[in-house]
């Protein structure tokens, strides 16, 4: 098996937060911690994208390389998670992040930043899968049930892919094979208007 | 000659015990780290009611095999209107 991995068809992403729903009440994430949020680009105007983003599970993660107690670690599908109960909360790995992934939630009365929350890819953390511990800090493992990341599965539009990285680029390059790119894929003209310069 | 050699040893002791306290840890990532190990997401969640029908826990194999028939059948619809339109052709 390849890595596990996200990937994001910003053709089909129409910005509904329907993976940051599923997300939310996955995990029971608390209140102002997102594990995945929507970024639109150019918002508003011809060309608008929008991507779902979430930690990248990167194959060389800098969120690793930075962290002062090593809480980090990676799976055989290549998940990046952490240890919670060796996390500090201090915060290296949010600054190291090119994705804004690592979260911290605010803790007690004065707001005190608790250890870092991020996406799990679905995968739990180090605690007996499926146990009410996994859950309680890190949320489901579906994996270990068998499934994919509720946010891929739940998508409407399946512009989120997530599961093997080969099945993934796979299911990618059949979509694009078929839809083809840019002005030629289907509803471009009906939105945007024919691309200027394109012969009849 | 013994009692001699005795007091030697137990002088040496007196000396190496409190310099073992100038001692220092070793502080490098990775080596003293104290992060839990993680269970094998194939090995299954023994008592999760959710778990997914068609692979056996345990088995890496069928783990494998669920987690690519479940992205192809539930992420490409390429293949399920294969699908759909192979069943509704007229026989």
């Amino acid at each position: 098996m390849a890595r596990m991995k996200f990937l994001c068809d910003a053709e089909r992403c129409i910005e509904c937060n329907g993976c940051v729903t599923a997300c939310k009440a996955e995990h029971d994430v608390p209140w102002g911690v997102n594990r995945r949020r929507v970024v639109t680009l150019s918002d508003g105007v011809p060309g608008e994208r929008s991507i779902s983003v979430a930690c990248m599970h990167c194959s060389d993660a800098p969120c690793m390389a930075v962290c002062p107690v090593d809480c980090f670690y990676r799976t055989d599908e290549g998940v990046v998670l952490h240890d919670k109960d060796v996390c500090i909360g201090c915060g290296y790995c949010s600054y190291a992040c090119p994705f804004g992934a690592p979260q911290f939630p605010t803790n007690g009365t004065f707001g005190l930043r608790g250890k870092m929350d991020k996406c799990t890819f679905c995968a739990g953390g180090p605690e007996v899968n499926g146990s009410a511990a996994e859950f309680e800090k890190y949320g489901r493992n579906r994996l270990a049930e068998g499934k994919l990341p509720a946010c891929a599965e739940m998508c409407s539009t399946k512009a989120l892919l997530g599961g093997d990285g080969d099945i993934v680029s796979d299911i990618f390059r059949t979509r694009v094979l078929q839809r083809g790119k840019g002005s030629e894929v289907w509803g471009w003209g009906t939105a945007y208007g024919k691309p200027t310069g394109a012969k009849s | 000659m013994i009692a001699r050699g005795t007091l030697a040893l137990l002088m040496t002791a007196a000396i190496a015990v409190p310099l073992a306290g100038c001692g220092d840890k070793a502080q490098t990532a990775g080596q003293s780290s104290v992060k839990k190990s993680d269970a094998k997401a194939w090995q299954g969640a023994p008592n999760d009611p959710y778990v997914a029908d068609g692979w056996k826990a345990g088995d890496k194999d069928s783990w494998e095999a669920q987690m690519k028939t479940r992205a192809q059948q539930g992420q490409n619809e390429y293949n399920r209107s294969a699908a759909v339109a192979a069943d509704a052709k007229p026989q």
